[in-house]
């Protein structure tokens, strides 16, 4: 078979199941092209002898019968998953070196699954970021270019190694994490498929935290049918993770009908941004036209909090973070900075973290730290609460009403270039999360579906907001936009 | 809100991170930017609304408080910067 490494998860497993392929033969394709893809900066981490022992496993396996969907599958693994014995750093310098000495409940379930891990791939440093801008390996590239020109775009983050990877055909699926959008924005920006899924469908065990209230792991693929199948491998109860629903996975890829008739599309009014591109307006409106095409109905809502889902967001997510980032000692594991005579333990502290932690995470450290002092914690942390408690009754007023599913842009504009937004104020980059934030906070699933492309030939998503542990409905709804989009397009090779 | 030069120092070390005196009024610029921003939230009426705690209602589970791992100090060791005779070493914390 040609082309190995652009298959979908499911046209692998048919062929693994048949024989037509091993799992060996796919992984040293995917192999190879990893080795020839340095320039996209997608892959930081390469386990090509972790890789092929899988495989041969993998094989051994579906030799037997009865093997799951994943056996035999090559995946990307995101650095923010700790994996045993190979480096796990969430793109910081201050995780310099870690190696973990256990697996995180999802790498561990898509290993049991019989997945591949080929590498660790390119994030935003503790994912805080929406360019993968802010990693220690440097950027991580969108194979995705403007027309003929050769400006190296974003592949969008923090998830961007993976969205990169996948669209780059690396690899194919990789894992993502999403706090604010970060699977569903880079998917949007490199034209392939990322679900957020509901807080609590899988475990955050082993996946380093930055905001625990709010992160939630999920797949990032080519198709929605793979993002069905490989939820599947990564979800389930957890009792290591004491936020883990107790409840079934059902078997997500055998929801996938393409059947909506009768289904209520809700179309927010407070989405319709001021100075929102024309190009995103009209996607929107023909995404909404295909659903009522497939026979949908189409309702227009209203979510009357979400002007104020940024601000929250970046008063809570900070504060989690000051949080969850006090681990960075400097102590017990990663980069403890050299110090000079008489320094004790405080300047081993500030030192340590001042050389291990990067600008924006250091930023976010002092914003979380100041939002929880003494005399702001009520003014902004509990207000911000409140806050989300009023955006989550939006969305539960209008699934009330009976919406099953919300339709929205994934992001307010495609990749833009690498560097654009360097001398941009914080708040400008954080403007990117606008469409995505309000399910984290709302603990809701949500998913990125290609529909189109810009004039200048990039990438441009829709989301799907669907109700909580209702993945499967919400996946048949991003399944008949998929088919009506017939999004086909590919980046062409340049790297 | 604006944030002043001592205030960027101050929430700096309650963070335990080392900001040069030079770099403090920058900070202290985003700092307030970011802070401005979050203002927003103020024109919300959250009279009577209980702040968020958990995302889905849910009653977190409980088991028996018993020894469920452990026994490996090495593997707990082996990522430290310093570690000496199955301890952590850190700087010297009481004169």
């Amino acid at each position: 078979m040609s082309d190995l490494t652009k298959l979908t998860i499911a046209e692998a497993r048919d062929a693994l199941r048949k024989r037509d392929v091993t799992s060996v033969e796919l992984t040293e394709a995917c192999l190879k092209e990893i080795e020839g893809a340095d320039a996209l900066g997608a892959f930081v981490h390469k386990t090509p002898e972790i890789a092929l022992e899988r495989a041969q496993a993998a094989d051994a396996r579906l030799k037997d019968g009865d093997a799951p969907a994943m056996c035999g599958i090559p995946v990307g693994i995101k650095d923010l998953f700790c994996t045993r014995g190979v480096p796990s750093q969430a793109a910081s310098g201050i995780l310099e070196g870690f190696k973990p000495e256990y697996e995180s409940t999802v790498t561990q379930n898509l290993i049991d699954a019989g997945s591949v891990m080929l590498g660790k791939l390119n994030m935003d440093e503790f994912a805080m970021g929406s360019s993968n801008e802010t990693s220690v390996y440097g950027n991580a590239v969108n194979p995705w270019r403007r027309g003929n020109e050769d400006t190296a775009l974003t592949p969008g983050g923090s998830s961007g190694g993976s969205a990169s990877a996948v669209a780059a055909d690396l690899c194919l699926a990789a894992t993502g994490t999403d706090t604010g959008g970060s699977i569903r924005q880079p998917a949007a920006f490199t034209g392939i498929v990322g679900l957020k899924p509901t807080y609590g469908r899988c475990s955050r065990w082993g996946v380093v935290a930055f905001a625990s209230s709010l992160d939630q792991a999920g797949p990032m693929t080519k198709s929605v049918r793979d993002a069905a199948i490989m939820l599947g491998a990564m979800a389930g109860h957890d009792p290591k993770d004491s936020t883990s629903a107790d409840i079934a996975v059902p078997d997500f890829e055998a929801l996938l009908t393409g059947d909506i008739k009768g289904k209520k599309i809700g179309i927010p009014a407070e989405y319709r941004m001021d100075g929102m591109p024309e190009e995103i307006e009209k996607l929107w409106h023909d995404g909404a036209e295909m659903l009522k095409s497939a026979g949908a109905e189409i309702v227009d809502i209203s979510l009357p909090h979400t002007k104020y889902a940024l601000p929250a967001y970046y008063v809570i997510a900070p504060a989690e973070a000051s949080s969850n980032l006090a681990r960075y000692d400097g102590v017990r594991y990663g980069h403890r900075a050299r110090l000079a005579q008489g320094d004790g333990i405080t300047e081993m502290y500030e030192k340590t973290r001042a050389e291990g932690f990067g600008h924006e995470v250091q930023r976010r450290v002092m914003i979380g730290t100041y939002v929880l002092s003494a005399g702001f914690y009520d003014a902004y942390y509990n207000r911000a609460r409140k806050v989300r408690a009023l955006i989550k009754k939006d969305f539960e007023d209008v699934f009330a009403q009976g919406i099953d599913a919300i339709l929205t842009p994934a992001t307010p504009s495609a990749a833009f270039g690498l560097g654009e937004m360097a001398e941009a104020d914080p708040v400008q980059m954080y403007l990117n999360d606008v469409f995505t934030v309000t399910v984290n906070l709302a603990g809701l699933p949500g998913i990125s579906v290609p529909a189109g492309l810009d004039k200048q030939g990039l990438p441009l998503g829709l989301q799907l907001i669907g109700r909580p542990w209702e993945e499967g409905d919400l996946l048949n709804s991003a399944y008949a936009l998929e088919q009506a989009a017939g999004f086909v397009s590919k980046p062409e090779k340049w790297w | 809100m604006s944030i002043d030069i001592d205030t960027a120092r101050r929430v700096a070390h309650l963070a335990r991170i080392a900001v040069k005196e030079e770099d403090l009024p920058a900070l202290a610029g985003e700092l307030s930017n970011i802070l401005t921003f979050m203002e927003q939230l103020n024109e919300v009426d959250v009279e009577g609304v209980e702040p968020m705690t958990s995302v889905t209602p849910m009653r977190l589970k409980r088991r028996e408080d018993v020894v469920t791992d452990g026994g490996y100090p090495e593997k707990i060791l082996s990522n430290a910067p310093d570690a000496r005779e199955g301890f952590f070493a850190v700087p010297k914390v009481v004169e």
